[in-house]
């Protein structure tokens, strides 16, 4: 209970200060109705105002200031100021109004503040009614900070009851929506009242500007406190009809810490006392038609999702792999594929990718998110358009089958709700032929590939013909030697003789040009020896019958006896066998290859 | 594959009838020389044409047949080796090749570290990241994973094409074709290299089996290239796995054996001394042989068989220059008794002096299956490593079993060089396949090649049996009868529709065989050896369930504990913890240090006090068990504790086996041993268990896996709390408390 009275005195020491610095009124603007409504059942909290200012001096003025103290304007996540024309029913003609950071002079420092520029100034006596929607992340602290498998999770939330303005505020209610479940304590001041999970202060009048009284409520809240430390969600186009997203989280709960034993056995017989806290899983809605979903981790796949769908929607329902006790951390990546006519249009000669920019998770902060839009190779002129500040830069990705690498356009922001969950666009040309690359290059590739051995091997069958030729040169003179046997008939064999010479010497003109080729060929490497050694073996045996032709005629000239003959060239014979022989072989080898 | 067209059509029309029969009416048509030869090469042609495709084929089953588990599970790393390969590759690939040679790893065997690039061979993961470079570098953005997923079935398939090549070697192409088909779906190979099991094994029987090929190419051509070729391939089997050992060893004994036989050649020389001067060279270059390769009791087999072929051949050498037969004699015996003495001597003097380092424990374990239970309970407490049951035998190799004889039988009435290799091959790592179930990987090249030369050898005759009835019958009417031919032809006419009909009924019989085989592999790769283990399937009442409670552990270590958090654990999940925990851990399945192992299974195996004395004198933060009393998951912890307790035993006497049985028995229930029963493995894997109802119409605190009800369900921890369980309590992981104050 220590702790406690420490809290109370903080507080006692901020209103001090406050009152201490508070300064008079800006201007002479009032606002003569101010309804609060604070949105405590989820770990975002949103606190919904709806302003009625008037102007009460001669001025005409255009801004409206809002003030926010530092503690919670470093968890204000977004802000947004709309303007309903015509009494509240007909919320569809919502115009927003711009809001810009400012910092007047003489105001307080512990104040930061906002001016809502309204639509038209407003002068003597006007007044205009606008709703302001602030979003806060990490605003409920948990407390106890520590807890056990068997505590319930507590969270306090502090606020002012008053309206927190640099004007004076004629009336204004405070409306405090708490979690169906138990409430601990809440500060009490004048009229204050319950009714089930909602407190309600005020009617409070006629208060001066910065006027400050804090309030505290602690109460029980089990809903998930899923926050993502850093979030890296990538969308990468293809032109070839799918957008890829895939969405790196590195998520903690950031509730209260757990501290001491975790107990499966208590867990599963009694999960929603021992371990309430605990949230088992989380529930992304991806657009239609997302296909080919994925779940998995740094170490392999999680097995427990459940994929919902219809034409409406996708609906991911995904279990980390242990239930997130308090301060537990998990990582994991989801992916899914979106078909690309739903999300790429094209105007002016550009294109442009319209898609959301936030997570598709539920009730998920997300301290650090970074969009990357990786384009296809070859993009150019790339250009973001968000609907609210951020981060910028470029890099590049080398992907499949790329030379230069794919654009990639970056986008950084931090403390994102799902309210930022809005449509942004990317703007880049692309020629559509270019999408063909990819494709033709390997076809080339594969084709280049087959035509060099195509080539080689059209070679070799080349060189095997004039091999053949010439083993059937060289049976004809055989024939004409035994014609010469027969007839003896020397003239016609010489006359043979000269035509086989002639058809050989152009056969071996034509070889030369074919072994160039192969020797130039890095693919015929292999079989190069085994050819080289044919045409080697090929000409030797070429010269052998040619000697041995020479022989007999002449021998039949001199007009020798046969048995002499015979005897003459057995030796010639046998070596033109065995290269025979050889030649034959060589080109069986050949022929394997 | 052929360049024109127009023979393509020619062996198409060809490859639709019978090719024998086809050649004289086509040789009608055909008249001239020239293209009576263009047919020959036309069905020389056709023959490639069907090889090349059945090859291609095979290559491609044998990749696809390993896939199962991606298909069953997902593209990921099995079991517990492989992680470690994968941790490392990951670490080669991000960090350099360099980084990784001098890797200290810090994050395992805490506080003593662990030199990573002097104690592994890095074939296995330097072949990945080369494959994963590559890719890389022709723009294939892979992620390193799926690279290492894949190159065990991609091995294997290679291994197919080798096998072919071997098989072409030592038989013929029919041979190397069965073969390839043969090893690309065999159960014994599938287990250790279906997709996932990214083990040094995947590559290693690539490369064991390149070697021999080469070896016996070099043996039968003399060629110092082939002998180069597989001094190379032996320096990659030494960089990718222990089992090189084996090859080293094997070859000298079967270079003794040739020399024994007689068949000394100038071929034999060049192979074996090419091969073994260049490939010790080489394999020392590997830091974790080193100079292991000429210091070791294992290696010295080749060397002496090196020394020998020295003293052979200068004897040969001086036998052509001596022609006097007797005082050749005179002087062989004088230097083959030198030789003896002095190599004696030189072995002695080494093994005194230390140079020499003995024979280690695993490799008495092979030569003596029962040293291991007696003396390394370390290498006896894995079971991959216990004698082979018949069963198991049967379940790797089926039909092959009954193939092997039968092609031995073949082998030795073909005795040549590469049969002579091929027998020895499968002689010598059949016995270790019966030593060690592990070794059945070495064998299945052995025990698929010698089965293919007989089915091969067998089909081969029985078509040729049948087919030359056909042709002899052809003949025998053309020709006319003439004498004593004739009476043959007749005499074989009558046996002919007898023998025909066997031959035939005996080619459905083989068909019928191998058709079996091919479904027996599918079946066992699908079944059996598909399963990472890391994620446990079980059929249940709503289809298959799937139990990742390993994963769920691991990962929760890895988000959710201080970066330098140290786990102790049974050294069976170090490898696990540190790849997929990346947490620090006390001892890892490396198991280098068995004193460090000891003390780990001391601690597991004492009371919770003096558990946290070790566990605080280690730095342990928290302590991880497997359990599978909730889910009747049997190869948990509590199984295993009693080697924990041997192990633990073997180096602190404190710790005796008896302490933790009943009558020798061993059990967890009412009626098992104080000590065992308040041991801090108990405790932690019981704890709260009692409370839980585990099945319907037992008591509380029932044990699925054992079948029993526990017998302490009262359990309380002191200085341990229990910080994470999974869903199925498969894993528990507590935390050590920090000391109390003292004051």
């Amino acid at each position: 209970m220590r702790r406690r009275i420490e809290m109370g005195f903080r507080f006692d020491l901020l209103v001090f200060t406050l009152a201490v610095l508070a300064a008079p009124a800006l201007s002479d603007l009032i606002i003569s109705k101010v309804d609060r409504r604070i949105d405590l059942t989820s770990q975002i909290v949103r606190i919904t105002s709806t302003l009625k200012v008037e102007n009460a001096g001669s001025e005409v003025v255009s801004e409206v200031l809002l003030a926010f103290p530092e503690v919670q304007a470093k968890n204000l996540a977004h802000l947004v100021a709309t303007t309903s024309e015509g009494k509240g029913k007909v919320k569809s003609s919502a115009v927003s109004l711009p809001i810009k950071v400012v910092n007047p002079k003489g105001m307080p420092a512990a104040l930061i503040f906002y001016a809502v520029s309204l639509p038209k100034g407003l002068g003597k006596g006007d007044s205009f009614t606008f709703d302001v929607l602030a979003v806060f992340t990490h605003a409920l602290r948990p407390f106890p900070e520590k807890i056990t498998q068997a505590d319930i999770q507590l969270v306090v939330f502090q606020d002012s009851a008053h309206y927190l303005t640099p004007y004076t505020v004629k009336v204004q209610l405070l409306n405090v929506k708490l979690p169906d479940a138990r409430i601990e304590s809440f500060m009490k001041i004048e009229n204050t009242k319950i009714q089930g999970s909602e407190i309600k202060y005020g009617p409070y009048e006629n208060l001066p500007s910065f006027s400050y009284s804090p309030i505290v409520a602690h109460f029980e809240s089990n809903q998930p406190f899923a926050v993502a430390e850093e979030l890296v969600r990538e969308i990468e186009i293809s032109h070839w009809g799918n957008v890829q997203i895939t969405e790196h989280y590195k998520l903690v709960h950031g509730g209260a810490q757990s501290k001491g034993e975790f107990s499966r056995l208590d867990f599963q017989a009694r999960p929603n006392i021992r371990g309430a806290s605990a949230f088992r899983n989380l529930l992304a809605r991806l657009p239609p038609r997302a296909h080919s979903v994925y779940y998995r981790d740094e170490i392999g796949n999680i097995s427990t999702s459940n994929l919902r769908s219809d034409s409406k929607k996708t609906e991911l329902l995904i279990e980390p792999r242990y239930p997130m006790f308090g301060g537990w951390k998990t990582a994991f990546t989801i992916g899914y594929g979106l078909p690309l006519k739903d999300f790429l249009f094209a105007s002016e000669g550009k294109r442009f990718l319209n898609i959301t920019f936030g997570s598709p998770m539920n009730e998920l902060i997300i301290d650090n998110l970074i969009v990357k839009v990786v384009l296809p190779e070859g993009s150019a002129d790339i250009s973001v358009s968000a609907p609210f500040p951020i981060e910028q830069s470029q890099e590049t990705k080398v992907s499949h089958l790329d030379i230069a690498g794919r654009p990639v356009a970056v986008l950084q922001k931090t403390n994102v709700v799902p309210e930022l969950n809005q449509y942004f666009q990317v703007h880049y040309k692309f020629n559509s032929l270019s999408m063909l690359r990819e494709p033709l290059m390997l076809i080339v590739g594969f084709f280049c590939l087959l035509l060099l051995w195509e080539e080689v091997l059209a070679t070799i069958q080349q060189i095997q013909n004039i091999v053949n030729r010439c083993l059937t040169t060289h049976d004809k003179l055989e024939a004409s030697l035994r014609d010469l046997s027969r007839t003896g008939d020397v003239q016609a064999c010489k006359a043979t003789r000269k035509s086989a010479d002639a058809l050989l010497k152009e056969l071996s003109k034509e070889l030369k040009p074919l072994l160039a080729f192969l020797q130039s060929s890095s693919t015929a490497a292999q079989i190069l020896p085994k050819v080289e050694e044919l045409v080697t073996k090929e000409k030797e045996l070429q010269e052998k019958v040619m000697a041995k032709h020479s022989t007999v005629v002449d021998c039949y000239e001199k007009k020798t006896g046969v048995r002499d003959i015979e005897s003459r060239i057995a030796l010639q014979q046998q070596k033109i066998t065995a290269l025979r022989q050889e030649v034959d072989n060589l080109l069986d080898i050949i022929d394997e290859i | 594959m052929v360049g024109k067209t127009e023979p393509v059509n020619g062996s198409v029309k060809q490859a639709a009838m019978p090719s024998s029969s086809s050649n004289p009416s086509r040789s009608d048509l055909l008249t001239s020389t020239f293209s009576l030869k263009s047919l020959k090469l036309k069905t020389k042609q056709q023959e490639l044409l069907i090889r090349v495709s059945i090859l291609c084929l095979v290559y491609i089953l044998a990749f696809i047949t390993r896939l199962f588990s991606v298909l069953r599970y997902e593209s990921m790393i099995h079991e517990f080796d492989p992680y470690f390969n994968y941790r490392t590759t990951l670490f080669l690939t991000q960090k350099g090749f360099y980084e990784f040679w001098n890797w200290f790893d810090s994050e395992s065997w805490y506080p003593l570290g662990r030199i990573i690039g002097g104690t592994l061979y890095p074939g296995l993961m330097v072949t990945a990241a080369l494959i994963y470079w590559t890719l890389r570098l022709l723009r294939f953005a892979v992620h390193i994973r799926e690279v290492c997923v894949l190159t065990a079935p991609f091995f294997a398939s290679n291994t197919t094409l080798v096998a072919y090549f071997f098989g072409k070697e030592i038989w013929d192409s029919g041979a190397g074709l069965v073969a390839a088909a043969l090893i690309a779906i065999c159960p014994g190979y599938i287990s250790r290299s279906v997709a996932g099991s990214y083990d040094n094994e995947g590559v290693a029987i690539f490369a064991l089996l390149l070697t021999f090929y080469l070896f016996v190419k070099a043996v039968n051509t003399g060629s110092l290239a082939w002998a180069l070729a597989s001094a190379f391939g032996y320096f990659y089997m030494v960089s990718a796995w222990g089992g090189y050992v084996f090859i080293i060893n094997l070859i000298p004994l079967y270079v003794l054996v040739l020399l024994i036989t007689g068949r000394y050649s100038m071929r034999l020389y060049v192979a074996y001394n090419c091969m073994y001067v260049l490939g010790m060279l080489l394999a020392m270059q590997i830091r974790f042989v080193g100079f292991q390769h000429v210091q070791s009791g294992e290696h010295m087999a080749a060397m002496g068989v090196f020394f020998l072929m020295q003293v052979f051949y200068f004897l040969d050498w001086v036998k052509y220059m001596l022609s006097d037969t007797k005082m050749f004699q005179d002087f062989l015996r004088i230097t083959v008794t030198c030789a003896v003495v002095a190599g004696a001597i030189a072995l002695g003097v080494g093994t005194a002096s230390g140079y020499i380092s003995p024979w280690t424990g695993r490799f008495y374990s092979l030569l003596d299956p029962t040293y291991a239970k007696d003396h390394i309970p370390i290498i006896a407490s894995v079971s991959e490593h216990q004698p082979t049951a018949w069963s198991s035998f049967m379940f790797d190799f089926h039909i092959l079993l009954f193939l092997f004889p039968a092609g031995l039988y073949f082998c030795f009435k073909r005795l040549s060089d590469a049969t002579i290799f091929i027998v020895m091959y499968g002689l010598t790592s059949m016995y270790f396949a019966g030593v060690m179930v592990r070794l059945i990987l070495v064998a299945t090249p052995a025990v698929c090649l010698i089965s293919a030369i007989a089915v091969s050898a067998t089909i081969k005759n029985l078509t040729s049996l049948i087919r030359t009835k056909s042709k002899t019958a052809l003949t025998t009417s053309t020709k006319g009868s003439s004498g004593s031919k004739a009476s043959s032809k007749a005499s074989l006419d009558q046996s002919q529709p007898f023998q025909k009909n066997g031959a035939i009924a005996l080619l459905f019989g083989a068909f019928y065989l191998l058709s079996r085989y091919v479904s027996h592999c599918t079946w066992v790769t699908s079944e059996a050896y598909s399963s990472p283990s890391i994620v446990l399937a079980a059929r249940g009442a709503h289809g298959r369930v799937i139990f990742d409670d390993y994963r769920e552990a691991y990962f929760w270590l890895r988000q959710n504990t201080p970066p330098d958090a140290k786990v102790m654990s049974w050294w069976d999940y170090g490898y696990q913890i540190t790849a997929m925990g990346n947490r620090t851990v006390i001892v890892d399945n490396n198991t280098w240090n068995n004193t460090h192992i000891a003390t780990v299974g001391r601690a597991m195996s004492s009371y919770e006090d003096e558990a946290y004395e070790i566990m605080r004198s280690l730095d342990v933060d928290y302590v991880l068990v497997v359990f599978g009393g909730v889910t009747g998951y049997s190869s948990d912890d509590i199984n295993k504790f009693l080697w924990m307790v041997r192990i633990g035993g073997g180096v602190f006497p404190v710790i005796k086996e008896p302490d933790y049985l009943v009558n020798g028995e061993y059990r967890v229930d009412k009626g098992a041993a104080p000590k065992m029963l308040n041991c801090l493995m108990y405790k932690l894997s019981y704890y709260r268990f009692g409370e839980l109802v585990t099945e319907y119409g037992k008591p509380s605190g029932y044990d699925r896996a054992r079948g029993v009800e526990i017998g302490n369900k009262d359990i309380k921890l002191e200085y341990l709390e229990e910080a994470f369980t999974t869903s199925n309590w498969i894993v528990r992981i507590y935390k050590v408390k920090p000391p109390k104050n003292r004051w």
